[in-house]
């Protein structure tokens, strides 16, 4: 199943910790995942569980506060954690890799014409001419939907979707090879996230581009899902294809995860995970899930093994060594 | 559009007595001004809703943002003026409440605010943020009010209770943080819950836990609640009725099941069809969705305000004449032309 050349992005140990009056935050800490050609790796987490911290990692976008940093992240088979900051920003950051941020739609520069602020990263990172990058927004742009017309207006004049497609031009339109989505549709109403992740279905068969999705919606990640990686406590817990991860999650935290799901197409009664998630400050000796976990056994209170379980599904819990 | 009144006779909350609450009629219009002061027409944010509300029933207003509901939330606790109709709760229409009737009819209304932390005021303890309602309504006993607050933070689940007192709202997580919320609405005893998207900030784990807390309060204390959300899956977990707002209008009022499995109108099927549930099959099918946006409350379309985005739009009648209310099941109404058998003859 696994195709190694089809493999964009590989993550391996990647740390990412704050320094804190209090100490460092473990924020991200051993992280591990793949991502293929044209398929979308999606991040599922709490609030608070280092999903946004991840991505910054991925994007060397470091707080001044950042501490430990470390780990490898394979860009097809060049480690990007080696080069110099200078090379990663001239050739990687929104080149190969680009990000839409969180709540991307109220970031956009309310001064400058959407047209503008589309092509900009052409001209910053690839070089363009100002017509060749106008060019390169207007088919980006046609291609998320957005009428050619607004290339001239603010984008206070657009509402919610458009400005996202907007966002999402913006990322798209330097051709990279990931691009890394920060909850794309929490602040959008349904139909229109709706849409939006249609076009992102799209997006992930038209173009060369593989997607790394962010979110705590689970309902909405399944609209997009290829793999699932789950992440509790700065830590990925369990690593899955979506069939087998929407069906029967391994992991007691995704279990409870999904379990906490309102359907609305079924009448199973939700249930809600008690306790919270432990302070990243000063996790938890062994497994950070413990204190919340209804299978918990003695073996928990030491660090769990990542085991790989039904050929390629990789699960950190004790229950199925 | 719907008028879910006597008048049709599906919504007798007579069982109970008297309905709580009774939306007759009402409309919510924002004038527009040319100049500072030269009229420039009207934001027609809620237009002719009609719907009764009995005492421990649980009633969900679904919509989109900007569909109408907040200024129908806004209208109901007092906050706006209607243009027209009338909002008449516990026996009393709210046009004739003023002053200490008026802070009377807020009292008996609790309000749960969307975002827990943009709604509790950073500065103040939770004590005194509780405190605060009891004190503005007249309660002078210190221990008095010391007791009630120690009786709803118990009720909420917030305990140990002398913990949690002296501490300020960021010392808490989002989940505790709304239940503050909730137990703020609740201290003055009201007969009336109106929750605003109460669990769209909290994450995924505790949102069922809040909805729980929030539907034993319901039951506990025979409470009327009106739960306004724009997520359709929740709603299967809290309330008998849902009414599906689109622009200003109800379109669609049903019991929850009926609307849930068997919805009617095209806006309430599409924003089913949005709504997903976890499966991976999701990944391989484009949804259906209606193009477009919702449209202007300054000028709405002619007609159903929905058929400039609607499949089964029929030219001549949609565009033309507003749908009327039509009863496709006991107590299921929808506004649509689609569910008319003599629609050849209404124009």
């Amino acid at each position: 199943m696994e195709k190694q050349n089809d493999l964009v992005l590989k993550v391996r140990n990647l740390r990412l910790h704050f320094n804190t009056r209090s100490g460092p935050v473990q924020a991200v800490d051993g992280v591990d995942f793949d991502l293929r050609k044209n398929e979308a790796t999606v991040i599922i987490g709490e609030s608070g569980c280092g999903k946004s911290s991840l991505a910054k990692a991925i994007l060397r976008l470091l707080p001044r506060n950042a501490g430990t940093y470390d780990g490898e992240i394979w860009l097809h088979d060049m480690n990007i954690m080696n080069m110099d900051s200078e090379t990663y920003r001239k050739e990687i950051r929104w080149k190969r890799i680009s990000m839409v941020p969180q709540a991307a739609m109220n970031a956009l520069n309310p001064v400058m014409k959407i047209g503008d602020q589309v092509s900009e990263p052409a001209i910053i990172h690839m070089n363009m001419t100002h017509e060749e990058a106008t060019k390169a927004a207007v088919r980006m742009l046609e291609h998320v939907g957005v009428p050619i017309d607004f290339l001239h207006r603010y984008s206070f004049e657009l509402s919610g979707g458009m400005r996202q497609r907007s966002a999402l031009a913006m990322a798209l339109v330097t051709l990279p090879d990931v691009v890394i989505l920060d909850e794309p549709t929490s602040a959008l109403d349904v139909l229109t996230q709706a849409s939006i992740m249609n076009l992102m279905k799209r997006m992930k068969k038209d173009l060369e581009t593989s997607f790394i999705l962010i979110t705590h919606d689970i309902a909405t990640s399944s609209e997009l899902a290829d793999n699932v990686a789950v992440m509790y406590a700065g830590q990925v817990v369990e690593v899955s294809d979506s069939r087998r991860f929407f069906t029967k999650p391994l992991h007691p935290y995704s279990h409870a995860l999904m379990a906490s799901v309102p359907r609305l197409r079924e009448t199973i009664e939700p249930e809600f995970i008690s306790g919270q998630p432990p302070s990243l400050l000063n996790p938890p000796m062994g497994c950070r899930f413990k204190d919340r976990c209804p299978k918990r056994f003695e073996k928990c209170d030491e660090e769990p093994p990542t085991v790989l379980v039904d050929g390629d599904r990789k699960v950190k819990c004790w229950l199925y060594v | 559009m719907i008028d879910t009144n006597a008048e049709i006779g599906t919504l007798d909350h007579s069982e109970n007595g008297q309905a709580l609450l009774q939306l007759k009629d009402l409309h919510v219009w924002y004038e527009l001004k040319k100049f500072g002061f030269g009229h420039a027409g009207y934001v027609r944010a809620v237009d002719n809703v009609s719907f009764d509300l009995g005492q421990g029933e649980a009633i969900a207003c679904v919509g989109e943002s900007g569909c109408g509901k907040s200024s129908l939330m806004k209208t109901i606790l007092g906050l706006n003026i209607p243009t027209k109709g009338e909002v008449i709760f516990d026996d009393t229409p709210l046009s004739q409440t003023k002053g200490e009737d008026l802070r009377h009819y807020r009292s008996k209304i609790g309000y749960i605010q969307q975002d827990p932390f943009g709604a509790l005021p950073p500065f103040m303890t939770i004590e005194r943020i509780l405190e605060e309602p009891l004190i503005i309504n007249g309660i002078k006993d210190k221990e008095e009010r010391r007791r009630r607050i120690e009786k709803i933070l118990e009720e909420v689940k917030l305990t140990p209770v002398n913990e949690v007192l002296p501490k300020f709202p960021h010392m808490l997580s989002g989940g505790q943080q709304q239940r503050v919320v909730i137990a703020r609405a609740m201290i003055m005893e009201p007969k009336l819950l109106v929750a605003d998207e109460p669990v769209s900030m909290l994450d995924a784990s505790v949102r069922v836990e809040v909805l729980r807390l929030l539907r034993k309060l319901q039951e506990t204390h025979n409470l009327a609640v009106l739960y306004i959300t724009h997520d359709l899956s929740t709603v299967r977990y809290f309330s008998e009725y849902i009414f599906v707002m689109y622009a200003g209008e109800i379109v669609e009022f049903a019991k929850m099941e009926d609307l849930l499995d068997d919805s009617r109108h095209p806006y309430t099927h599409a924003l089913l069809e949005a709504s997903s549930d976890p499966n991976a099959d999701n990944a391989l099918v484009q949804r259906e969705i209606p193009k477009g946006e919702p449209p202007s409350l300054v000028k709405p379309p002619t007609g159903c305000r929905f058929h400039p985005r609607c499949s089964h739009f029929m030219s001549g009648l949609c565009d033309v004449k507003a749908p009327p209310n039509i009863e496709v099941s006991p107590r299921h109404l929808v506004a649509c032309w689609l569910y008319d058998e003599n629609r050849g003859h209404a124009v």
